[in-house]
C-alpha cells in the first residue's frame, strides 16, 4: 500500500500531529475550509469524524458536535463529496473515523469505492469487530484504504500484536479506558502503557489519542510514539471560534509550541 | 435444536454479534468466555433458584382468565409476572446478573432503564447484595415514571438523567455504555433486555427462560399438555417475550406472537414498531432490526409506554421475525390503553402499559374456540397510574 499515510510515516517518524474534527461542524460546509486551514497551519494528518446519532464511545464535546452536524443535514454521502472537493487543495492524508452503522447502510463496498475516489487514505471504525473486518478486508485493501485500529491500556500484548498485524497506516493508541474528551495530563500508569507499546516492536507507527489537549500532553505522548491525535480540544475550539482560519492557526501553533 | 440459539460469536442467523469499541473488549470477552460456566455451575443454579423462589416469589401463577377468555372466544391464561417482587419480570434477570457480577468480582453496578422497572429491579438486587448502584434513565422517562425514580432512590441507587436525544431508553443506554467504557474494571453493566453485544442477549434470555419453563409445567398440570397454541408477549427489547418463548422455540406448532408499540400509528412518524419500520443495522453492540434513516442515523422512537420506547429489538427477535418463526403485531397507544382498562374491568388486574400492548393484539388474532393462549403479563400498572389518570377514559 502506498497512499499518503505511508508516505507521511515514511518521512516523519516523530511529532506527527493529527487533528480530529467532526464533519459538518460548526456549519455543514465548514469541512473543507477546516481541512485547508489545518494544512496551512502545519498539521500532518486530518481525521474527519462521520457523525452518528448514538456515539457511545464519545464524550460530551464530540456528542454535541455530531448532533449539531446531523441537525444541519450532514451525512456520509455529502462528506464524501466534501472530501473530493477539498482534495483540490489539500495534500495531507485524510482519514475518516466513524461508527459502523452509517457505513453499513451506505454499503461497505460502495463506501470503499467512493472513499478512494474522493481521496480518502484510511478509516477508523471503532465498533467494527476484527472478525467482521477480516470478512471485508479485501474491499479496503483493494481500494488502497488503510484500516487503523484501536488499542487501549487494557489490551493484552498478544491482542495488540494481532491488531497490529491486521492494521495498516498507523495504530491508534487510546490513552486511557475512557470515552473521548480533553484531559490535562497523563498518570504514571498511562506512561507505563505508552512505554509498553513502544517496547513491543510493532510494525505500525503508533499515534496516541484521547485526552491530548495542549502542548504538554502532546509532547509527553510524542515521547513514546510517532505522534498524537487531538480531538475534543480542537472541536471545542471550533465551537467557540469566530474566525476559523485564524483560530486554527493559533491552535496548531499552541500544540506545537515547545515549553 | 439449535436454530434459535446463538452461535459462538453470538449470531442468531444474520443478527447479533458484538459491535463494540476496543475499550469494552476485555469486559465483553470476559463475559463471553465465562458466562456459560458460571451460569451452568450447580452452586450458581442453587442460589439463583432459591432467590427466585423465596425472594422473587416464583413460580408465578398461571391464571386462567375466564372473563377475558369469553371476550376472545379462546382459553386465555395469564402468566403473572406482575406478581414478581418489584412488579415485573425484570427481576428474574437482575437476580441472575447480580450473582454473575459477584462471581466476576465486580463491586459496582450500572444499568439503563426505560419504564424504571429494570432500574428498580437492579436497585433492589444491589441493595440485597450490598453493591453500589447507578441507574441511567432518560429525563423524559424520569418525568413519566416518577414513582419508580423515587423507588430507586429509596433503595439506595443513584439515578442519573440522560439528557441527550429524546431523553428516553436509547439515550439512557448510550450513557450507561459510556459509563462502562470509563469504569471497566470494577463495574458490571446489568443490561435490562435481550439487547446489547453478545453474550448479553443469550444471558438475559436464559435468566428469563424460567417463565416458559414454568408455563410448560403449569399447563401440564392444569390441562395435561405442556403446549399452548399461542404465546403472546410485548416486545420492547424483548426480554419478557424471550423468556416466555424460550422453551417453545423449537415447537413450531406453538405460535409465538410479539406485540410492539405503534405509538400514534406505524405510519405516523411517532412509533416504536421496529419490525414494521426497521432495517438491519447496528446499535448498542449488536446487529439487529433498527429504525433508522437511509443514512444510518437511528430514528427516535415514540410510545406512550416508556418500556417499549426503543428503536431496536433483540437479535433473537430479529431472527424470529426474518425466519418467520415469530409473528410481530403492533398496537397503538390508544389500543393499548383500552386493553389495559379492559383487563382491569374484566379480571381485576391493572397491567403495566407495556403489557397492555400484548393484551391489545389479542383483538387482532383469530382464535378458534379450543385454542389455548398464554399472555405474558409482564408487569403491573402501579408505576403507570399517572399515565392512566392523564389518559382519563375509564
Ligand atoms: C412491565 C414491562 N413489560 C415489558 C417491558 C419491555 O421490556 P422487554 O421487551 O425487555 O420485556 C418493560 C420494560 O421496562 C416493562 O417494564
Amino acid at each position: 500500500m502506498n497512499n499518503r499515510l505511508s508516505q507521511l510515516f515514511g518521512q516523519k517518524k516523530r511529532n506527527v500531529l493529527s487533528i480530529f474534527f467532526t464533519a459538518g461542524f460548526p456549519s455543514v460546509n465548514d469541512t473543507g475550509g477546516i481541512a485547508r486551514a489545518l494544512e496551512k497551519a502545519g498539521a500532518d494528518l486530518i481525521e474527519i469524524g462521520i457523525p452518528f446519532s448514538d456515539p457511545i464511545a464519545d464524550g460530551p464535546v464530540i456528542q454535541q458536535s455530531s448532533k449539531q452536524a446531523l441537525d444541519q443535514g450532514m451525512n456520509l454521502k455529502l462528506l464524501l463529496e466534501q472530501v473530493k472537493q477539498l482534495r483540490s487543495g489539500v495534500t495531507l492524508p485524510v482519514v475518516l473515523m466513524g461508527y459502523i452503522n452509517p457505513i453499513l447502510q451506505y454499503g461497505i463496498g460502495n463506501f470503499c469505492r467512493d472513499a478512494r475516489a474522493a481521496g480518502v487514505d484510511g478509516v477508523i471504525l471503532p465498533d467494527l469487530p476484527l472478525r467482521d473486518f477480516n470478512e471485508h478486508a479485501t474491499l479496503f485493501h483493494d481500494n488502497d484504504l488503510s484500516v487503523i485500529m484501536l488499542v487501549t491500556p487494557a489490551t493484552s500484548d498478544e491482542r495488540i500484536r494481532l491488531i497490529d498485524q491486521t492494521s495498516s497506516g498507523f495504530l491508534y493508541a487510546v490513552s486511557a479506558s475512557s470515552t473521548t474528551g480533553a484531559r490535562v495530563g497523563f498518570t504514571a500508569e498511562q506512561e507505563d502503557y505508552f512505554r509498553r507499546l513502544a517496547g513491543l516492536g510493532l510494525r505500525n507507527p503508533v499515534l496516541v489519542g484521547f485526552g491530548i489537549s495542549n502542548a504538554a500532553t502532546f509532547q509527553s505522548a510524542c515521547r513514546y510514539g510517532a505522534g498524537a491525535i487531538v480531538g475534543s480540544a480542537f472541536v471545542s475550539m471550533l465551537g467557540n471560534s469566530t474566525n476559523l482560519e485564524d483560530d486554527i492557526t493559533t491552535f496548531v501553533k499552541s500544540i506545537r509550541s515547545v515549553s | 435444536m439449535r436454530r434459535f440459539q446463538p452461535n459462538e460469536e453470538g449470531y442468531y442467523g444474520l443478527f447479533g454479534g458484538a459491535y463494540i469499541p476496543e475499550m469494552l473488549f476485555p469486559n465483553i470477552e470476559e463475559l463471553r468466555l465465562r458466562y456459560q460456566a458460571i451460569v451452568g455451575d450447580a452452586e450458581f443454579q442453587r442460589e439463583f433458584e432459591t432467590l427466585l423462589r423465596h425472594y422473587v416469589g416464583r413460580p408465578t401463577p398461571l391464571y386462567q382468565a375466564t372473563r377475558l377468555s369469553e371476550v376472545h372466544r379462546a382459553t386465555i391464561y395469564l402468566k403473572r409476572e406482575d406478581l414478581c417482587h418489584t412488579g415485573a419480570h425484570k427481576v428474574n434477570n437482575t437476580i441472575g446478573q447480580i450473582l454473575l457480577a459477584r462471581r466476576l468480582g465486580k463491586s459496582k453496578i450500572i444499568a439503563e432503564t426505560g419504564a424504571g422497572q429494570h432500574g428498580v429491579a437492579t436497585a433492589t438486587v444491589c441493595a440485597l447484595m450490598g453493591l453500589e448502584c447507578t441507574i441511567y434513565m432518560g429525563q423524559l422517562d424520569m418525568e413519566r415514571q416518577r414513582p419508580n425514580v423515587e423507588r430507586m432512590k429509596i433503595l439506595g441507587a443513584t439515578v442519573v438523567p440522560a439528557t441527550s436525544g429524546n431523553m428516553t431508553l436509547k439515550d439512557a443506554t448510550n450513557e450507561a455504555m459510556r459509563h462502562w467504557i470509563n469504569h471497566p474494571r470494577d463495574t458490571h453493566y446489568i443490561i435490562g433486555s435481550v439487547v446489547g453485544p453478545h453474550p448479553y442477549p443469550d444471558m438475559v434470555a436464559r435468566f428469563q427462560s424460567v417463565i416458559s419453563q414454568e408455563i410448560r409445567a403449569q399447563l401440564t398440570e392444569q390441562q395435561g399438555n405442556p403446549f399452548p397454541d399461542y404465546v403472546v408477549a410485548c416486545v420492547g427489547g424483548g426480554s419478557n417475550a424471550a423468556g416466555a418463548f424460550y422453551h417453545f422455540l423449537d415447537e413450531p406448532h406453538v405460535h409465538l406472537i410479539g406485540a410492539e408499540a405503534a405509538g400514534h400509528g406505524v405510519e405516523s412518524g411517532e412509533s416504536a414498531a421496529t419490525t414494521a419500520l426497521g432495517r438491519p443495522g447496528v446499535l448498542h453492540g449488536s446487529k439487529t432490526l433498527l429504525m433508522q434513516t437511509p443514512d444510518g442515523q437511528v430514528i427516535e422512537p415514540y410510545s406512550i409506554s416508556a418500556g417499549l420506547d426503543y428503536p431496536g429489538i433483540g437479535p433473537l427477535h430479529a431472527h424470529l421475525f426474518e425466519s418467520g418463526r415469530g409473528q410481530f403485531l403492533n398496537a397503538t397507544d390508544e389500543e393499548a390503553m383500552k386493553a389495559g382498562i379492559e383487563l382491569a374491568r374484566l379480571e381485576g388486574i391493572i397491567p403495566a402499559i407495556e403489557t397492555a400492548h400484548a393484551l391489545a393484539v389479542l383483538h387482532q388474532l383469530e382464535f378458534s374456540p379450543d385454542d389455548v393462549v398464554v399472555v405474558n403479563l409482564s408487569g403491573r400498572g402501579d408505576k403507570d397510574l399517572e399515565t392512566y389518570i392523564r389518559w382519563g377514559r375509564y
